[in-house]
């Protein structure tokens, strides 16, 4: 299924307005998982605004697509996404972190209408997309489970062991997104603590992988319908992005995992992002 | 007393609820042959799921089910089911208040031949420490039933500690469990001894002797240890000449701890029995390894004597 050039702007749009809004969340002089963010901007305005069945005024509908963000650190993206799709009122975005929000530093479920289990503590939310996958085969539901990982956060060992869950359960209904935007918190990841090859590894785990540019819309919402049709197995996205991307000063810069714009980066940033 | 083995009741009453409930599903990573979930595998092959030698991946794909509307079984020993996936338990469950109930079997040093790694000693304090979790200690084979069918009644993270070998029914049937709720087993007006597991066993045998002396023993079955009943345990720490505690666990963060806490500030003299922050070790049988650790009948009495002395 090919996708027209006006859904394709559409979504860009999207994704800017996201961007948008998670530069506007984070704001001047206080510290912000901006690049991490950033780098999933496109794949999280496919999957809410062209390629998840979900309901924003049933957030607990039984037969909803999930999308779960097991590097939770980049919860801005989502949170910009959830309010843009109508499940909590966009003036919340504003209240990011303040005591009492509903907008944790990392998502939590029983506070945030969308968010579908706690993570942020990495290498946990693919495991639990595995036991909402096995639940929809278990009831036989037709929906289907995406989860997104960092190229970092797969040196958890726990990720090693989803995928292999994954695989003997012959996980069809699940889609990771492997977020390889190459920088962890300390640095490059080549040159911190290297977790290439991705691709041989998960085809070598028993996954269908499919490689994209994380960036290009086409290429995103190609790569999740052909997810779709994949029979007997999970299927990792391996998709190619830029930490901080669309934000120069902050492109591919680890200082940018969690760091802090200064006004004037900000108010550059903002005006990149405006209507 | 009939004798029966804790483990052997849970994976017959996971099969029998399970049949009631088709919401119940388990999980396991390699060991069902003696947490004795290979009952409700063989029963229910498509709501069993076995995790490989994975205790963090099951506990979250537990969530996972849970999250999906499951009421999600994830067994191990005790050791492997609340220190390895520790973080998972604390991120994926509790904070979230997930309905995940994780089996915790072998407690102890009920595992006797295998050695300090497979005891667990300390899960107790572990789980106790995580907000939202509830803690519970089934003291026989009856309360192993009656707790399980709770566990699968209360909505929420539950961690159930299970003794590996056959134990003497101590509880009366007609009981009614309650979770949070400690309760008399034998009733006496000298000594109150707070046990759980196995330990009211013994508190119990150690009641018997006094008694020929003419010391009466209250013997407490604290078969929930989170949440705890503070005012429950002041009552029965009241109108008695000094309080035993007896714990097959540390002594860090376990009953005694608990039972000290609650009763700070009051002048009554408390002795504690438990093991003395050590690891185990291996032995050829439970009950010399228990009299090894000092979690013997005699100690208890040992421990009164002083108190009354």
């Amino acid at each position: 299924m090919s996708i027209s050039d006006e859904k394709v702007a559409e979504l860009e749009k999207i994704a800017k307005k996201l961007r948008y809004d998670i530069v506007m969340m984070i704001g001047a002089g206080k510290p912000g998982h901006l690049g991490g963010s950033c780098s999933i901007a496109e794949i999280i305005a496919v999957l809410y605004f062209h390629k998840m069945r979900h309901d924003p005024k049933n957030p607990k509908w039984p037969d909803r697509d999930r999308l779960l963000l097991s590097k939770g650190h980049a919860a801005l993206t989502q949170y910009a996404a959830l309010a843009e799709c109508g499940y909590f009122p966009k003036e919340k975005l504003s209240t990011l972190k303040e005591l009492g929000t509903i907008l944790q530093g990392h998502p939590e479920m029983l506070r945030v209408p969308g968010i579908e289990a706690n993570t942020g503590s990495l290498g946990q939310g693919l495991s639990i997309s595995c036991g909402i996958a096995l639940a929809g085969k278990v009831d036989k539901k037709d929906y289907h489970v995406y989860c997104v990982v960092g190229d970092g956060e797969i040196a958890e060992g726990q990720i090693w062991e989803a995928s292999m869950a994954a695989a003997y359960y012959k996980l069809d209904n699940l889609t990771a997104i492997l977020d390889k935007n190459e920088v962890q918190a300390t640095g490059p990841i080549v040159e911190r603590y290297d977790t290439n090859p991705h691709p041989e590894k998960w085809k070598a785990f028993g996954w269908h992988v499919i490689e994209i540019d994380g960036h290009d819309m086409s290429q995103v919402v190609g790569a999740l319908d052909k997810a779709g049709e994949v029979k007997g197995k999970p299927v990792m996205i391996v998709a190619n992005t830029v930490k901080g991307k669309g934000v120069p000063f902050a492109e591919g810069k680890a200082d940018f995992h969690h760091g802090i714009m200064t006004e004037e980066q900000y108010q550059t940033a903002r005006k990149l992002f405006e209507d | 007393m009939a004798m029966q083995n804790c483990r052997m009741v849970y994976g017959e009453t996971l099969v029998e609820l399970g049949r009631q409930n088709e919401r119940i599903v388990a999980l396991d990573a390699d060991l069902s042959k003696s947490t004795m979930t290979r009952l409700f595998e063989h029963e229910f092959p498509e709501r069993f799921f076995e995790m490989g030698i994975g205790e963090q991946n099951m506990i979250s794909t537990a969530v996972g089910l849970a999250l999906s509307g499951k009421i999600a079984f994830a067994n191990s020993f005790a050791v492997f089911a609340a220190g390895r996936p520790y973080d998972q338990i604390r991120v994926s469950v509790c904070i979230g208040k997930v309905n995940v109930k994780i089996i915790g079997s072998s407690c102890g040093i009920s595992d006797f031949g295998d050695g300090a790694t497979h005891q667990g000693i300390e899960d107790i304090a572990i789980m106790r420490a995580i907000p939202n979790m509830t803690v519970l200690i089934p003291a026989d084979g009856i309360e192993t039933r009656k707790i399980v069918r709770a566990a699968v009644e209360y909505e929420g993270p539950v961690y159930i500690r299970i003794n590996r070998n056959e134990m003497p029914d101590v509880v009366p049937e007609d009981h009614e469990f309650k979770i949070g709720k400690p309760y008399v087993i034998r009733q006496g007006k000298d000594i109150t001894v707070f046990a759980h597991g196995y330990m009211v066993f013994k508190a119990l045998k150690a009641a018997e002797k006094l008694e020929k002396e003419g010391i009466s023993l209250r013997v407490v079955n604290v078969s929930t240890m989170k949440p705890i009943d503070e005012k429950a345990i002041e009552e029965l720490a009241s109108g008695v000449k000094g309080i035993v505690t007896v714990e097959e666990h540390s002594i860090v963060g376990g009953l005694a701890s608990v039972v000290a806490f609650i009763l700070r500030g009051r002048a009554i003299p408390i002795e504690a029995i438990a093991i003395k922050d050590c690891f185990g070790q291996s032995a050829l049988d439970y009950e010399q390894l228990l009299e090894h650790y000092g979690l013997t009948e005699t100690a208890i009495i040992k421990s009164v004597r002083k108190i009354l002395k």
